[in-house]
């Protein structure tokens, strides 16, 4: 995933645009510069997190079966505890990043949209 | 009395009332298919249901399209005979579509049109790159084909008591046909309906058993823990912590670390599950329909927990291993326990329509990958008409419907483990497709080179390496069997260690893609990539909603 990120587009900003092309108009208006970097902000991190988590897991039950066999709650024990905890992550990252996204996300899109189809008109 | 019947006959139940459910779900399907199919005339209409799907229509699609028999049948039966490890499987499957939702679903509704090839090509030399996509594309569906088809077979052994080669291939051959038929009349949108369908009974039958199943033990889940422990004398309480089927040795564990690999990254790969997104209207229902997915496939992955150590608890381990199906039979046994032959037809229809619903849409996605990304544009340079190109995408699905028929009686008949063929479509999802999508859309320097290095060297890898691997050859003779659990007996010419390739492929498939973008000389289209980027985040320009 690091590679995906150090590529970027921010370099691009830089150059004078040639010619009147209106997706490259668009794509260095800095309410999309703002925008993209926004999302980046979040999607990237919080991939790397479940993904760590995820693999954490993993190798807890593929290195330490006698530590996820530990007893918590009658017959539940701490690897049952962690897996459902794998669910409970999953559906709270769903949430937060629609929350984040109609926030965030769709309001500066659909303004960016409606200028460029505005434009074509 | 019903049970010694049961056993006596190899089968489970009635199988004439597990059929007569299954054909009410064929006859009510099949009109549903005429009904919508109506309206299906353009391109639009044929590959993406004329975008007309709400996002929560779509949810349960998806989920109808992911929820294959290996999900439904395996993991209950995986974790009815060996306990905690089955659970391992769900969540791979579950956290893999975080991936789908935060990176590529709603890029991908708003860059593509109907195909991964769309999206890949979108800036890049289009006739390679498309080539390439449909390769990977064929590649990925047969495989996942091959296993459905397999597990068709396997099913009616158990469930309408046909134990003959012959008649289980004729099984193998009815379902391929309802599928044809399901693809040339309904198209997309006929094929979303029966996947909707059999998401809904199949989510609502494995919530009824689990509900039923934890009343019965007061809604206490340690004491259902506790029964099932009781009633697993082998194993014991080792069935309650990982370790009993990737536990003993350091490759084992590797290997398992492998498959949790290729699972967590192949679910946004696996072209079936994408050109899902194609069918609603905007990038937000997209994200919408994502959501939807994950929360029902994460119930039912909750629900599948209960219902395999369930099975373990009231059917018991050793039934199990013993019936027709093997582990495949814990669900059904665990219905008949439950809710005699009702109960167990009504399970056996949703297992049957599962697979049906799951087969179309592998075959509507194979066809429109050949038909859109090689004929079309390929081979014809994208001057062609569309009525023409939905033509070539129906004789398409027939000649992919007549394909899966025989590789899945030849998968029968080779007694192929359905798990592992579906573990292998998605390491060659993770390998050959993820690492370009990603690229391609978050990458600006990515080019041509770069997705050929990356998509090629990641299908042949994965590939080359299962060949040589234990699978295939070379695993020591079980002594209760006689035979060798490789799929060749006899030689061994095994020099790859692992069953999964995906820790190696997976990796190697993001290192080519850097290597082949730095080092290829093809340039890269500016001006394309702005378009693709604005509109992968705004959805400008993107194909809008049919109108019918």
């Amino acid at each position: 995933m690091s590679s995906t990120e150090q590529g970027g587009t921010q370099q691009g900003g830089t150059q004078q645009p040639a010619t009147a092309d209106p997706w490259v108009t668009a794509q260095r208006s800095p309410e999309f510069v703002q925008m993209r970097k926004k999302l980046r902000g979040f999607v990237f991190p919080m991939t790397a997190f479940f993904l760590l988590w995820y693999f954490l897991y993993v190798a807890l039950a593929a290195f330490a079966p006698a530590f996820m066999a530990i007893r918590v709650l009658g017959n539940i024990n701490l690897g049952l505890i962690i897996g459902l905890l794998q669910f409970v992550s999953t559906f709270t990252i769903t949430t937060i990043y629609v929350m984040f996204a109609n926030k965030n996300i769709d309001p500066p899109g659909t303004h960016i949209r409606e200028q460029l189809e505005a434009g074509a008109r | 009395m019903i049970r010694d019947v049961a056993q006596e006959t190899g089968g489970v139940g009635e199988p004439l009332i597990n059929g007569g459910i299954f054909l009410i779900f064929v006859v009510i399907t099949l009109v549903i298919v005429f009904r919508v199919s109506r309206s299906s005339k353009s391109a639009a209409d044929y590959y993406a249901a004329g975008r007309s799907f709400t996002g929560p229509q779509n949810g349960v699609a998806i989920s109808g399209d992911y929820l294959s028999a290996a999900s439904f049948l395996g993991i209950t039966g995986a974790i009815a005979l060996n306990g905690y490890d089955g659970f391992l499987y769900s969540i791979g499957f579950l956290v893999a579509w975080l991936v789908a939702l935060l990176l590529v679903a709603e890029q991908l509704r708003n860059t593509g049109e109907f195909t991964m090839g769309d999206v890949l090509s979108f800036r890049m030399r289009r006739r390679p790159v498309r080539a390439a996509a449909a390769v990977s594309t064929l590649a990925v569906s047969f495989f996942y084909l091959l296993a459905q088809m397999a597990g068709a077979g396997g099913l009616v052994a158990l469930l309408l008591d046909v134990d003959s080669v012959a008649g289980q291939a004729i099984t193998v051959a009815v379902v391929g046909v309802l599928m044809i038929v399901y693809v040339l009349i309904g198209g997309m949108r006929g094929t979303t309906w029966v996947q909707i369908i059999k998401g809904f009974l199949l989510i609502s039958g494995a919530a009824l058993m689990s509900i039923w199943m934890l009343g019965s033990y007061g809604f206490n889940l340690s004491e259902l823990l506790g029964q099932a422990v009781a009633n697993s004398p082998d194993n014991g309480e080792a069935i309650l912590a990982p370790g009993l089927q990737y536990g003993e040795t350091t490759v084992d564990k590797i290997n398992f670390i492998s498959l949790a690999l290729a699972l967590v990254l192949g679910t946004a790969g696996l072209p079936h599950i994408l050109m899902r997104f194609y069918t609603v209207p905007t990038g937000r229902e997209a994200r919408k329909s994502v959501v939807w997915a994950i929360w029902l496939i994460g119930i039912f992955y909750l629900f599948s927990l209960v219902l395999g150590y369930g099975a373990a608890a009231m059917v018991g381990p050793e039934r199990i291993a013993a019936a027709p199906g093997g582990p495949n039979s814990a669900a059904p046994l665990l219905a008949f326990e439950l809710g005699g032959v009702v109960l167990l037809g009504f399970i056996s229809a949703v297992a049957f329509a599962t697979i049906l619903a799951v087969v179309a849409g592998l075959t509507i996605t194979a066809s429109a990958s050949f038909a859109h990304d090689v004929y079309a544009n390929v081979i014809k340079h994208g001057e062609m008409d569309p009525d023409g190109e939905v033509r070539v995408a129906r004789i398409t699905a027939l000649v992919i419907g007549a394909l899966a028929i025989v590789g899945g009686i030849f998968a029968l008949s080779a007694g192929l483990n359905i798990a592992f063929l579906v573990a292998l479509a998605f390491a060659v999802a993770a390998s050959a497709n993820l690492p370009a999508i990603l690229f391609s859309l978050f990458w600006k320097r990515f080019n041509t080179s770069g997705v050929l290095w990356s998509m090629y060297g990641g299908l042949i890898s994965c590939v080359v390496l299962i060949a040589f691997s234990p699978v295939i050859s070379g695993k020591p003779v079980d002594p209760a069997t006689g035979t060798s659990p490789s799929l060749v007996q006899g030689v061994d010419f095994s020099w790859f260690p692992l069953d999964n390739p995906g820790l190696v492929s997976i990796p190697l498939s993001f290192i080519l893609g850097i290597m082949g973008t730095l080092i290829g000389r093809h340039p890269r289209d500016e001006k394309r990539f702005a378009e693709m980027e604005v509109r992968s985040l705004t959805g400008a320009g993107s194909e809008k909603a049919v109108p019918h």
